[in-house]
């Protein structure tokens, strides 16, 4: 059984009131939305800004109520749940943002932001939670005696690792990650994704991984939705949709990212015009707009996500009769055998230290 | 390289004096050249000196607390000693600037034409309604839409994508030998930024003009510049040809980051990380400022700040252990 089933799930926003309140205008930030996620694996939603994915995040985790749709979250209807039984559901799905500066109380210390959510789901007796704390810290791969500090004390990476300490600390199945390295360095971007993977590993986590960048998605998926003005566009393992992507949507998107290789030979899909609103998405497809390969069913007719037998699923009327999809995706780069080496010598530096070093404790000392 | 650099950056050092007295050295003895028509990469991560070169260039930081000493060569000019009356007849006419964030880095008080307008009126003369037809036509060179009544649109009306265009046809307006583009794309969205690097390089082949493109993305500098610079805790610490320095990167903190980015053509089953912090730019380290995150690290390295030295023809390299292919053959 899937973890999380999401169905038809609707959030539309009011943009605009009359001056009696009556609505005069909808944003239609999600529209529509189904996925499913096994346990112990990562769904990356991806899709540019205004797209709804952060929208669904929300949603998933109850921090906004859906219009219409269904969210099932191990077998229990999430949207039936009274405040009690969502706050006890909130011990098992926790919440990354992208903004390690804003998402941390800056009158707090990382013990005492550690230890808040520990106290508030009585997980550990008193006594015990500076101990945890210290683990925590550990197992993100911090020194505990940071446990004193305030936030501005730290660097975005290293902030970006207490807020994954404070998800962690409820020991959830479920992380929604939003954008969870946009906001770093690339050295510090890779820190934070060996990270991540490296948590689910050990500790058989769930991601939902939000995210525009598809580099980035490729390297941390198993699944992938590719989502356009509140819809998914397609969804397939990521493996399948990185190799042979359908939707001319996706196509665009992965051939738009440009490659640490110079003078790759690969076409570039330039998209034409802005991304329309979500305010007043175009009729038939929403993607019909901006559509090299739009015909007139395409302006009148929304497509259906439809699956062939592999669970490549995709929305686009003209999913057979499309090009292959080959010159667009990046020839194969990689590093000459000695580059490889010199590289390989910063990666060893980090296996056996911390975290991966660290034995996770104290899950038997917790009460429910 | 061509006979004289269009642009020429002599032992470049840049130190801010803060209010509690204490010295940060932001950038030290940097030096480049960028030759007529040439794309140059200034590649480094938050924190290393990239944005603060171009401000030097551009005589836009603060006098106050800037101490700033060398020199910058463009157009017959040593940009550092220019009095502030003949710099601004330069920018925004032969040197032009692109910020990262477009929200914020137009007016919203007045419409884009008028800004526009404003920089042609201010560098060219001429009537205000020629001018106008200049506006017209630059939006239509960055490809807006129906530019003769998106002239009179205030910002706020334009998407993100459509004001960094706007800003383009800005720092176009007077033809500029010199583009300085700081981060043009970080903040649009991939298929926008592929619209816009497009364009970029489109209006580099049809003027002609240098482009010093600053970036921490490695893929934008391999989709469009010729060569690169990286800078690490305010120096250069590799300077090549683009292929060279993205096949064989001769030093540490290059092939860290190379080897640190998520990649589409191919996928690593762990990234590279480099570990540690940037030194604190208060007191930077006694030798090579990237030693004490380097695997390669000797005691040598910590004794005294190593030379950029020539490891190929136009490749340059901070780093004692080049060539660095033989540290693992």
């Amino acid at each position: 059984m899937a973890l999380l089933e999401v169905n038809g799930l609707v959030k539309h926003f009011v943009a605009q009131r009359s001056l009696l309140g009556r609505a005069l205008a909808h944003v239609k930030a999600v529209d529509g939305v189904s996925f499913s996620l096994q346990a112990g694996k990562t769904l990356a939603l991806v899709g540019e800004s205004g797209c709804g994915k952060s929208t669904v995040s929300r949603l998933v985790l109850r921090l906004i109520e859906p219009d219409a749709g269904m969210i099932r979250f191990d077998g229990r209807d999430l949207l039936a749940l009274d405040a009690g039984a969502l706050r006890a559901f909130r011990r098992e799905a926790q919440i990354i943002f992208q903004d390690p500066y804003a998402s941390l109380n800056p009158r707090m210390t990382v013990g005492q932001i550690l230890t808040e959510p520990l106290a508030l789901h009585d997980l550990v007796p008193p006594a015990r939670r500076a101990g945890r704390v210290a683990e925590l810290l550990r197992l993100v791969g911090l020194e505990p005696r940071l446990a004193r500090r305030y936030p501005h004390e730290f660097s975005g990476g290293q902030r970006q690792r207490i807020a994954i300490a404070r998800a962690l600390a409820v020991e959830p199945k479920l992380i929604i990650c939003d954008e969870p390295v946009s906001a770093l360095d690339v050295s510090i971007r890779s820190q934070i994704l060996n990270l991540l993977r490296e948590l689910q590993d050990r500790l058989g986590l769930a991601y939902i991984f939000v995210s525009h960048d598809l580099a980035v998605v490729k390297h941390i998926a198993d699944h992938v939705a590719v989502m356009n003005l509140g819809q998914i566009v397609e969804t397939a393992e990521a493996d399948a949709l990185f190799a042979a992507p359908r939707h001319p949507y996706s196509r665009a998107l992965l051939s738009a990212i440009p490659l640490p290789q110079p003078k790759a030979k690969r076409t570039t899909v330039l998209l034409e015009g802005e991304i329309p609103s979500a305010l007043n998405p175009p009729s038939g497809c929403r993607f019909h707009t901006r559509c090299p390969f739009v015909i007139e069913r395409c302006r009148n007719e929304a497509p259906a996500l439809l699956a062939d037998r592999t669970g490549h699923a995709t929305a686009c009327h003209r999913t057979a009769e499309l090009p292959s999809a080959d010159a667009i995706l990046p020839t194969a780069g990689g590093f000459s055998p000695a580059l490889a080496k010199l590289v390989a010598a910063f990666s060893r530096k980090t296996e056996g230290g911390n975290p991966a070093g660290v034995v996770r404790q104290g899950t038997t000392s917790t009460t429910m | 390289m061509s006979a004289s650099p269009l642009i020429e950056i002599r032992d470049l050092r840049i130190r801010f004096h803060g209010d509690d007295g204490r010295i940060t050295h932001a950038v030290d003895s940097v030096d480049l050249s960028v030759a007529n028509g040439a794309t140059l990469g200034l590649v480094g991560e938050s924190g290393c000196g990239k944005s603060v070169t171009s401000l030097a260039i551009m005589g836009l930081l603060p006098k106050q607390s800037a101490e700033i000493s060398g020199a910058i060569r463009f157009d017959g000019f040593d940009l550092l000693t220019t009095p502030d009356q003949t710099l601004r007849d330069l920018r925004g006419n032969r040197l032009a600037m692109i910020f990262q964030e477009p929200m914020t880095s137009l007016n919203p008080s007045f419409t884009i034409g008028d800004q526009i307008i404003e920089t042609i009126l201010r560098h060219r003369g001429g009537s205000r309604k020629s001018a106008r037809e200049r506006a017209i036509e630059l939006l239509r060179r960055v490809h807006i839409p129906s530019p003769e009544r998106r002239i009179d649109d205030y910002p706020h009306k334009l998407s993100g994508g459509m004001r960094q265009r706007v800003m383009i046809a800005m720092a176009l307006a007077c033809d500029p030998r010199l583009l300085i583009a700081d981060e043009p794309t970080t903040a649009l969205d991939v298929t926008l930024q592929a619209q816009i690097l497009e364009l970029m390089r489109e209006l580099k082949a049809a003027s002609g003009a240098a482009i010093i493109l600053i970036t921490h993305d490695l893929g934008v500098v391999a989709e469009v510049c010729d060569e690169v610079a990286v800078m690490y805790a305010g120096e250069i610490v590799e300077r090549a040809p683009v292929d060279e320095l993205f096949s064989a990167p001769q030093h540490p903190y290059t092939v860290g980051l190379l080897g640190s980015i998520p990649r589409l053509d191919h996928r690593a089953e762990q990234l590279a990380t480099i570990e540690g912090m940037v030194p604190n730019m208060a007191q930077p380290p006694a030798g090579c400022r990237f030693a004490p995150r380097c695997p390669f690290v000797l005691d040598a390295c910590t004794r005294a700040p190593p030379p950029l030295v020539e490891v190929s023809v136009g490749h340059l390299s901070r780093c004692i252990r080049t060539p660095l292919e033989l540290l693992v053959s």
